[in-house]
């Protein structure tokens, strides 16, 4: 065992992100101290902490560690590095009951306004930024960041590339999150809806999000499996395009090297049409690709079936990538984009409904010969209804986006209800399904401490997504109708404020069905924590155990 | 000045015009990668990724 005593030095890596870091913290105090407004002061203070935090975990670990970094492969089986992904698990639980959490309170705030107290850091359109960062970006992004980390070294057999890289990743990333998170609560946006963070946290999420795409690619280059496995496709599809929605749409000058405030490159007409490439690029590669590759991967681990088609999988994922980056003008039918404009977004999103339609069978079929495993395995249950969801909600956006259609449905609650049945139907179970596999996979557990409180956690989840949806459904629908109706004299027949109190009772159902989805929520986190704590563990570890990191 | 805007114009005039029909030749060799028959076996083979991974 005892192997000849290598002499310990510390990686380059290693000693370059301690000297970065240790730069850093120097001038996020002096940024601090110069600081033009209080919520940039309260950032860099948090950056500077942050910064000295990094460095002495650095050198705390490289001070602990043996002198040789851990293999590539024990016995000649790849020594998987299963440590970042546990952390974006457990962020991800976190973050999502906070998101569902505020999503609660906004819910509540709209049908009872007094609950926002006259607080200013608890108004709704502080909080409402909160709760679309909080469930898209904190609770879907770890979990495709950690799904993505996994299913990658799994499908090619090797070890994730880099020594402190990973962790660069996913403890950035989750810095990020915190800074654009208590930005929002201090009225710090730059206004762009998904985009609010302002310049310096774009800047951070740049860099994390390259190191990002370049733990992945190294993985993908030293694979051991000669194929790609289409889920990395749909990774890799989703890294790349929100690198570049991200730069496209984020070109900020600000007013101040030491304050929070920019303005955007882009103007008028322009600004808009960039700001809505980006949003619905944003649904088709964040929440769209990045999540069908959770499909491909889990859905036949799962029901332990091969994909349906792999061919019908080449198609649809080039079909996707082909049509989605079109489709952003259907966000500004009947506004100053030109009228040509607004018929390309239009058409390009009606034809999305294929590709869509495809990945939905693909996955659905992939259950053909395992149907029966439905009735007794509620995971599998999970995916799959998150499936069907994707396929109700890929129908119906086409169905908005036709210029007549969306004359009606825009600016109105129908609206919060298709994205909500993409959003807790598909990303959301999906998302569940995947953390009930990986969960015992990474901690080396047999299975779950509980199917039946996944089962209960299924139905209830359920339940509230059904009010949640259909309550928008009528609310929308009832809305755009009394906008638009008109009395026999030509005058318009009811006034703004008749349309929300008409709105009101749909609220109540709308906040009933969002509280159940976050009880369901607490039951996974419970029995996610006792699948960790109490398990059994796997007899035969399917992966060697390595040094804590 | 003139000179360097009738070029830009040349050659945003032939990317406008030819995107089309490239992207759409591109997607239909792609559709005829994913069903060549000689490919059929190497895709069943990929299908099953994830179930024989250790």
């Amino acid at each position: 065992m005892s192997q000849p005593s290598i002499s310990k030095s510390m990686t380059i890596g290693e000693s370059g992100l301690a000297a970065v870091f240790a730069v850093t913290a120097f001038l996020c105090v002096i940024a601090a101290a110069k600081a033009l407004d209080a919520p940039f002061a309260f950032h860099a203070s948090l950056a500077a902490a942050a910064s000295l935090a990094s460095v002495f975990v650095i050198l705390n670990n490289y001070f602990g560690r043996p002198a040789a970094l851990p293999p590539q492969e024990i016995n000649g089986r790849p020594n998987y590095n299963m440590g970042p992904i546990k952390f974006t698990a457990f962020m991800a639980v976190f973050w999502g009951i906070a998101g569902f959490l505020v999503g609660l309170i906004i819910a509540s705030q709209l049908a009872w306004p007094a609950l926002n107290f006259d607080l200013q850091w608890i108004q709704f359109g502080r909080l409402r930024p909160l709760h679309t960062s909080a469930v898209i970006f904190a609770f879907g992004g770890n979990v495709l960041i950690g799904t993505s980390l996994y299913v990658v070294q799994k499908s090619c057999r090797a070890r994730l590339a880099g020594y402190l890289a990973p962790w660069f990743v996913v403890v950035g990333y989750n810095f990020f999150i915190v800074i654009a998170g208590t930005g929002y609560l201090l009225g710090v946006t730059q206004s762009k809806e998904y985009a609010e963070p302002e310049w310096y946290a774009d800047l951070w999420l740049t860099i994390v999000w390259v190191a990002y795409l370049l733990v992945f690619l190294a993985t993908v280059i030293k694979r051991k499996e000669p194929h790609i496995f289409v889920a990395n496709w749909f990774y890799l599809a989703f890294i790349v395009t929100i690198a570049v929605l991200h730069l496209g749409n984020n070109p900020a000058l600000p007013v101040s090297l030491f304050g929070s405030k920019s303005y955007i490159a882009w103007g008028g007409i322009q600004d808009a049409m960039f700001q809505w490439w980006y949003g619905h690029n944003a649904v088709g590669f964040f929440l769209t690709a990045g999540f069908l590759a959770i499909m491909y991967y889990f859905v036949p681990k799962r029901a332990e079936r091969p994909v349906y088609s792999y061919r019908l999988s080449i198609v649809h994922f080039w079909a996707l990538i082909f049509l989605y980056i079109w489709a952003g003008p259907h966000h500004l039918h009947y506004t100053a984009l030109p009228d040509w404009t607004q018929t390309l977004g239009m058409t390009f999103s009606v034809m999305l409904w294929m590709p869509s339609w495809g990945g939905m069978i693909n996955g659905l079929m992939t259950l053909s010969g395992a149907w029966d495993k439905l009735r007794t395995d509620p995971v599998l249950r999970m995916l799959v209804v998150s499936v069907a969801f994707y396929g109700m909600s890929t129908f119906e956006g086409p169905m908005m986006s036709i210029k007549v259609v969306n004359s009606l449905s825009h600016y109105t609650d129908w609206t919060i209800g298709h994205v909500h049945s993409g959003a807790l139907g598909w990303v959301g179970f999906v998302s569940f399904g995947a953390l009930y596999c990986l969960v015992p996979w990474v901690w080396n557990r047999k299975g779950l401490y509980s199917l039946k409180l996944v089962n209960w956690h299924f139905w209830i989840a359920t339940l509230g997504i059904v009010l949640y949806i259909s309550a928008m459904w009528v609310s929308g629908i009832l809305q755009g109708l009394m906008w638009r109706a008109y009395t026999s004299l030509g005058f318009l027949e009811y006034s703004f404020i008749e349309t929300v109190e008409a709105m009101h009772p749909f609220y109540i159902i709308r906040a009933a069905g969002g509280a159940l989805f976050l009880i369901g929520s607490l039951i996974m986190a419970y029995n996610l924590w006792m699948t960790v704590r109490v398990g059994e563990a796997e007899v035969q570890a399917p992966v060697a155990l390595q040094p804590a990191e | 000045m003139k000179a360097i805007l009738s070029v830009h114009n040349l050659a945003s005039d032939f990317v406008t015009t030819f995107w089309t029909p490239a992207f759409v030749a591109i997607f239909l060799a792609i559709v005829a990668y994913a069903f060549w028959p000689r490919n059929k076996a190497a895709f069943d083979e990929a299908a099953r990724l994830p179930l024989r991974e250790e």
